[in-house]
């Protein structure tokens, strides 16, 4: 009998009858529902299925070559996506370099160390950063941020640490350095408010276990809290980096939108978003238009990636939170 | 190392100061009558405004609107209290995988299914687009406001002998009403700077509102244009449209803010 107490429970939220012996209005109802809740399904594949068609021509032409080819020329209708996919990894890493560390400190901040009365503005003023359109953002870098990385950033660096390619060539400006920095404005919000919802998660009897132990706030936070919500902190940064792969507005407004492979972080290049953004709509002929969509796939491909990752290891901690709590 | 987490909170907070500051400072002061109620004169000539930009913005926004919010609100119905575990399950990821996908991308695919087929750019396929990157937010937003509704309502409903979807309709959607609505307007607030699925949809056009199948211009695509433009009168507008923009957006969100506060406590 107590076997089936839970099934028992379910069925009575429900309404206790069978869906077959229910009210047609009910029926018809609850079917126009999963209509509906089909269409976001359908959405979705839909989009897997269109984007592959428009593809096509480029698929066809240039076969799996297409991901490792430099060229990119309209004239001679000869089209890869190297320099794109390297320039969309380089600066999503150079923004997670400069992301990581501070959010993860605006995390613990707002977690451990604010005291009550900071906690709920702080969040919320971090979190209106990720309210602000990319576009405005991308104003913002063309205007300000820019000039400012042109010098004295890139000048700094180039000077300091000239030796290294990384650093080497003219300081433009626009280009990789500052569509990073830009990035890592952009993704500053996400990673912190995800951090912090995992660190909130943490049981406070691990913390409490660790003062009794006569450990310091910073050994406190250090062995007990960040590992154990380590998966939890990677989904983070992890949904973060997905974010980061797919920006477009601002990321545009800043690269420069050359199409080369150079070590230099200096130097413009363009991002898969940027390449599509900017050429699209003036592309003409199927081959060309083809390769911008095959684009958007490999774009579609990688975050998909990375968001199911990432929505799995955020997932399992948030679980843990509520079957604690 | 407890003193650089709060130099770290402080980072994210000044670079949020840094750009609204500038954004606004800048904006307001090239903001101006003119600028609201005429529309855009040829590149080069001083003066012109952004009245069509800002109907534009208005008529996508509303035709996204249009066509997410149905949608979206009843995938967010079968969620909470129609849906079998495993479907309701599926339809869950479908939803969250729709809302990571880059908004480019949602745009390649509004070009594919709209504009290819009908062989021009328009207002509707910049709706679609946007429609597009509404829907999930609406739904899981939906659902969630709609669970939070206590069984013991449904079951109240139930016991006087109305029927299920009547249930629902006049009791758990009122009663979620304000969630719901917050879910809305959240989305509304996204869609509305959202410039990359516009730009080969939409397109631009200094015209105004002409009719669904022809093109139109909105503040973010204005935005785009007139930051790459060698004109500094339109770089101009292009910070008093930011301004608008970053108004109406951080408006919303604010408000949002303030309304489910007053919920919870």
């Amino acid at each position: 009998m107590k076997a089936s107490a839970p099934e028992l429970t379910k069925d009575h939220a429900k309404g206790g009858i069978p869906r077959r012996h229910w009210r047609i209005g009910d029926r018809i109802f609850s079917n126009l529902t999963l209509v509906f809740a089909m269409a976001v399904v359908g959405i979705l594949i839909g989009m897997i299925i269109a984007l592959n068609i428009d593809a096509l021509p480029a698929i066809r032409k240039f076969g799996p070559a297409f991901i490792w080819s430099l060229s990119w020329d309209p004239v001679k209708e000869s089209f890869g996506a190297l320099p794109a996919v390297y320039g969309t990894l380089l600066s999503s890493a150079i923004s997670l370099i400069i992301a990581i560390p501070i959010s993860l400190g605006a995390a613990i901040f707002l977690v451990e160390l604010a005291p009550a009365w900071i906690r709920a503005p702080g969040s919320f003023l971090i979190e209106m950063l990720a309210a602000i359109p990319s576009v405005i953002i991308g104003l913002w870098g063309l205007f300000v941020l820019v000039p400012f990385v042109r010098s004295p950033i890139e000048q700094w660096l180039g000077s300091r640490l000239g030796f290294l390619p990384f650093f080497q060539g003219p300081p433009f400006g626009v280009g990789f350095l500052a569509a990073g920095i830009i990035l890592a404005i952009m993704v500053i919000p996400i990673i912190t408010a995800m951090s912090r919802d995992v660190m909130r998660a943490v049981p406070a009897s691990q913390r409490e276990a660790m003062l009794a132990l006569g450990a310091t706030r910073w050994e406190m936070i250090r062995r007990a809290v960040l590992p154990y919500c380590r998966s939890g902190l990677v989904g983070a940064v992890i949904l973060g980096l997905g974010r980061a792969l797919g920006e477009t507005m601002a990321v545009t407004m800043v690269i420069g939108n050359s199409y080369a492979l150079t070590a230099s972080l200096f130097s413009p290049g363009a991002t898969i978003a940027s390449k599509i953004a900017s050429e699209f709509s003036e592309a003409t002929g199927d081959v060309f238009i083809g390769s911008l969509v095959e684009l958007a796939l490999v774009l579609f491909a990688v975050t998909l990636a990375v968001n199911v990752v990432a929505r799995l290891l955020v997932w399992r901690m948030t679980v843990v939170k509520t079957t604690r709590e | 190392m407890l003193g650089m987490s709060g130099i770290a909170a402080g980072f994210g907070i000044l670079m949020l100061a840094l750009i609204l500051g500038y954004t606004l400072a800048h904006g307001i002061a090239y903001l101006n009558l003119d600028l609201l109620t005429q529309s855009a004169k040829p590149a080069g000539e001083i003066g012109g405004g952004i009245r069509n930009e800002i109907i534009g913005t208005f008529m996508l926004v509303a035709l996204a609107s249009l066509m997410a919010i149905p949608v979206g609100l009843m995938a967010g119905i079968f969620l909470s209290d129609f849906g079998n575990t495993r479907v309701a399950s599926g339809v869950r990821f479908a939803a969250d995988i729709l809302a990571g996908v880059p908004s480019i991308v949602v745009g390649v695919f509004a070009y594919a299914i709209v504009v290819r087929p009908m062989h021009a750019y328009s207002a509707l396929a910049g709706g679609v687009a946007l429609a597009i990157i509404m829907v999930p937010v609406v739904a899981r937003t939906a659902e969630e406001s709609l669970r939070l509704v206590p069984n013991s309502m449904r079951e109240a409903a139930l016991a006087l002998g109305i029927t299920r979807w009547r249930a629902v309709v006049g009791v758990v959607i009122p009663g979620a009403l304000t969630g719901i609505a917050t879910g809305v307007l959240l989305s509304v607030a996204r869609v509305a700077g959202e410039t990359a699925p516009l730009i080969f949809t939409a397109l631009g056009s200094f015209f105004g509102f002409q009719g669904l199948l022809q093109p139109i211009g909105a503040l973010p695509l204005l935005i785009y244009n007139y930051a790459l433009s060698p004109y500094s009168d339109q770089n101009q507008q292009a910070w008093a449209a930011a301004f608008l923009l970053v108004l109406m957006i951080l408006g919303i969100s604010i408000l949002v803010r303030w309304v489910s506060r007053r919920r919870h406590t």
